[in-house]
């Protein structure tokens, strides 16, 4: 019988890790991050946790502790937030192409500056083409089931590629709402042992990692990376199919919420969609036909299948918590929108910029949204800016 | 030890192999080499490696001249990046995964060790993991072309601290790293070069590696291309390092200081610096005074290390 609980986020996911127990987990404290290294410790204090915490002095030490540690065959996982996934870059890029499967519980916190420690996708989507596997969640429960699936995603053979669980900093890691949790043994069963093809402990045959390629190598390499992530698709549709079965709770690349029928659809990733769950409830019972895409993986990009989910809206608002500074919209908007004019989409499009430094996203902003989308569908799509914001103060 | 076991310590296979792209004359691959030989036979090894001349020229893809398992992560970490390794062994062997013994020896030069890589060996070193960080020191970033390091000597003629009309070289002194590593309370620090048959590298890389906890190694190891002397003068730039007690020989061993070395007739610095290109210009008449500036510096060092060994 699965656990019923109320638990926060950064709570949800710290019970994961305590199921799964990795080997070794390096960490630093950021906020809003900076609970779950925080949890493990504690957990191994009291023998609930078997795993070599490495309390490292930067988060580039960390990712770089965890690079050492996965390479050397240990299943490795760390957690951070904002400035700290920044300090990680460079990293992020040699762990993607050591083809190291870390799971990272990334905390989605806006970087700097102005300094602030609220939510924004800026950490994980400026990092969008470090290599890894991102997968988001709407709320505490997607973020505990993702975490469960990550290592098997991310140590798939056809795979073998970092993993990021994001969650949107405080809204979901602070939050405290009702969850259910899967036994331990189920846990164990699911996750399974790590037993890599390749290690540096192997004490059959040596390894290096890590090498100077020159311009006749590197580019097999990164194309061999891209494959990895091509590969990743189905692996992670099966993953989740085998979830179900031990969780009762079906997951994809994206959630659809009244989409079938929808004539305006708003697209977005994390706690909003739950915000806009509920505008949806409001305006359907006044008959209006508005619906949701919750993007669950935002790499590998899954731009073909949202486009045919999208295909029969009128009106669509691709949503995106962070700038790019690219004068035309953020990452999310640019990416769907290519996938939309591939698949020959005829809706209108409007770009949306929200939530930036952890300004609110409410019930009342998403009615409106639908209502301005209704608006262009009718009227045609008199935005003379590139992409608008929702929240901004005037 | 006696030489006659010393020679079967020498003769030792070779876990550096031949191949590598290094210099001819380079003192990096002396390093490396001889402190791989320190290895008891049948103990394996992790070799990590930060970026520089070394990682690049020894582990060209596809071909590696590592006899052990070894990892390049990158130019700053390779303190963090061991430290992961080593903590992995832990956990694997807590979990009855593996049986055999393993010791863990990096390599960095002296920019990935003083400079940018000083908070990943710093943090290493205070968390007390069980592995060796080398730094095979040759005074520049040496990879890129010669730039200045904070274990640049002073005076010296590098790239960015060129000698010039308004200009005599780098005009900082540099940074003392084997003390800054002793203070970090760790059981053993270690500095050498290459004098005689080696055997002062080897008795302090075989410490290094067999004492419990985390141990520095800093070994002066010339750069032809950097320092400018033809390949077979590295033997006699290092015998004067010592002699004029420029590069001392010293071990800190549970924060007791042991000077390996002393100078029967101390030099003077020139007969050291004259060997090399990148102080030609402290020989020209209207630089005696620096040249009797840096003199002081040395001087006040050794006194200073003396009285640490008393």
């Amino acid at each position: 019988m699965a656990i019923k609980e109320r638990m926060s986020g950064n709570e949800a996911v710290a019970y994961a890790m305590k199921q799964i127990n990795p080997d070794v987990m390096p960490a630093f404290p950021i906020t809003p991050s900076t609970e779950l290294p925080q949890f493990v410790a504690s957990y191994i204090a009291n023998g609930e946790m078997d795993t070599e915490f490495i309390p490292v002095e930067s988060e580039h030490s960390a990712m770089s502790a965890a690079i050492g540690a996965e390479a050397a065959g240990a299943r490795t996982m760390t957690a951070t937030s904002s400035a700290g996934m920044a300090l990680m870059w460079e990293m992020l890029y040699v762990a993607a192409s050591n083809r190291l499967p870390i799971a990272l519980a990334l905390v989605n916190r806006a970087l700097s500056g102005p300094l602030n420690i609220n939510c924004e996708h800026s950490d994980s989507m400026g990092a969008r083409d470090a290599g890894w596997i991102q997968i988001y969640a709407e709320d505490n429960q997607e973020a505990y089931d993702n975490f469960i699936q990550a290592y098997r995603i991310a140590e798939h053979k056809d795979v073998m590629l970092p993993i990021m669980i994001c969650q949107d900093g405080f809204i979901i890691s602070h939050g405290v709402e009702n969850i259910e949790l899967l036994e331990d043994e189920k846990v164990k069963e699911f996750v399974g042992e790590y037993n890599p093809a390749h290690y540096l402990l192997n004490e059959n045959e040596t390894m290096a990692v890590g090498p100077y390629a020159v311009t006749s190598y590197g580019m097999e390499s990164k194309r061999a990376h891209a494959q990895a992530m091509m590969n990743a698709k189905q692996v992670i549709l099966d993953v989740a199919a085998e979830y179900e079965k031990i969780s009762g709770r079906k997951y994809g690349f994206f959630e659809e919420y009244c989409l079938e029928d929808a004539e305006y659809a708003i697209v977005a990733i994390g706690s909003a969609c739950g915000t806009a769950k509920d505008a949806i409830d409001a305006l359907r019972a006044k008959g209006m036909k508005v619906g949701l895409l919750k993007v669950r993986v935002f790499r590998p990009f899954p731009g073909a299948e949202m486009a045919e989910a999208l295909k029969n809206c009128k009106a669509i608002a691709i949503m995106d918590r962070c700038e790019s500074y690219s004068a035309n919209g953020g990452p999310l908007a640019a990416e769907l929108s290519a996938a939309l004019f591939k698949a020959k989409s005829q809706a209108e499009v409007l770009k949306i910029v929200y939530g930036l430094n952890g300004r609110d996203f409410t019930v009342a902003d998403a009615a409106k949204l639908y209502e301005d989308l209704a608006d262009i569908a009718a009227n045609g799509n008199h935005e003379t800016e590139e992409y608008r914001y929702i929240g901004l103060r005037e | 030890m006696s030489q006659k076991g010393f020679k079967a310590i020498q003769e030792r296979p070779e876990r550096l192999a031949p191949g590598h792209r290094m210099c001819a004359g380079c003192g990096g691959t002396i390093a490396v080499r001889n402190v791989l030989k320190a290895l008891h036979p049948g103990d394996k090894a992790v070799v990590g490696n930060a970026t520089g001349c070394l990682e690049v020229s020894t582990f060209t893809y596809p071909y590696t001249a590592y006899e052990d398992s070894y990892i390049h992560n990158a130019f700053e970490n390779a303190g963090a990046t061991l430290a992961g390794v080593e903590t992995a062994y832990n956990a694997l062997k807590k979990k009855g995964k593996i049986k055999d013994n393993y010791k863990f020896i990096t390599f960095g030069g002296d920019g990935g060790t003083y400079d940018i890589g000083f908070q990943s060996l710093s943090g290493a070193m205070e968390r007390g993991h069980d592995m060796v960080y080398v730094c095979y020191d040759n005074g520049a970033y040496m990879n890129t072309g010669i730039q200045r390091s904070s274990a640049t000597p002073q005076y010296a003629d590098t790239t960015t601290t060129p000698v010039g009309k308004n200009s005599n070289g780098k005009p900082q002194s540099r940074k003392d790293l084997a003390a800054i590593m002793a203070s970090h309370n760790i059981p053993y620090v270690g500095q050498t070069t290459f004098i005689g048959n080696m055997m002062d590298l080897y008795n302090k890389a075989e410490k290094a590696i067999y004492t419990q906890g985390p141990a520095f190694l800093n070994i002066m190891a010339p750069c032809p291309r950097g320092w400018r002397y033809d390949a077979p003068e590295i033997v006699n730039i290092c015998k004067m390092a010592v002699e004029t007690c420029y590069w001392p020989l010293f071990e800190v061993i549970e924060g007791k200081w042991h000077l390996s070395y002393k100078p029967k007739n101390k030099l003077p610095l020139e007969e050291f610096l004259k060997l090399q290109g990148r102080f030609k210009h402290l020989f020209k008449p209207e630089n005696a005074d620096l040249l009797a500036a840096f003199q002081a510096e040395v001087d006040k060092r050794w006194e200073e290390l003396l009285e640490k060994c008393e």
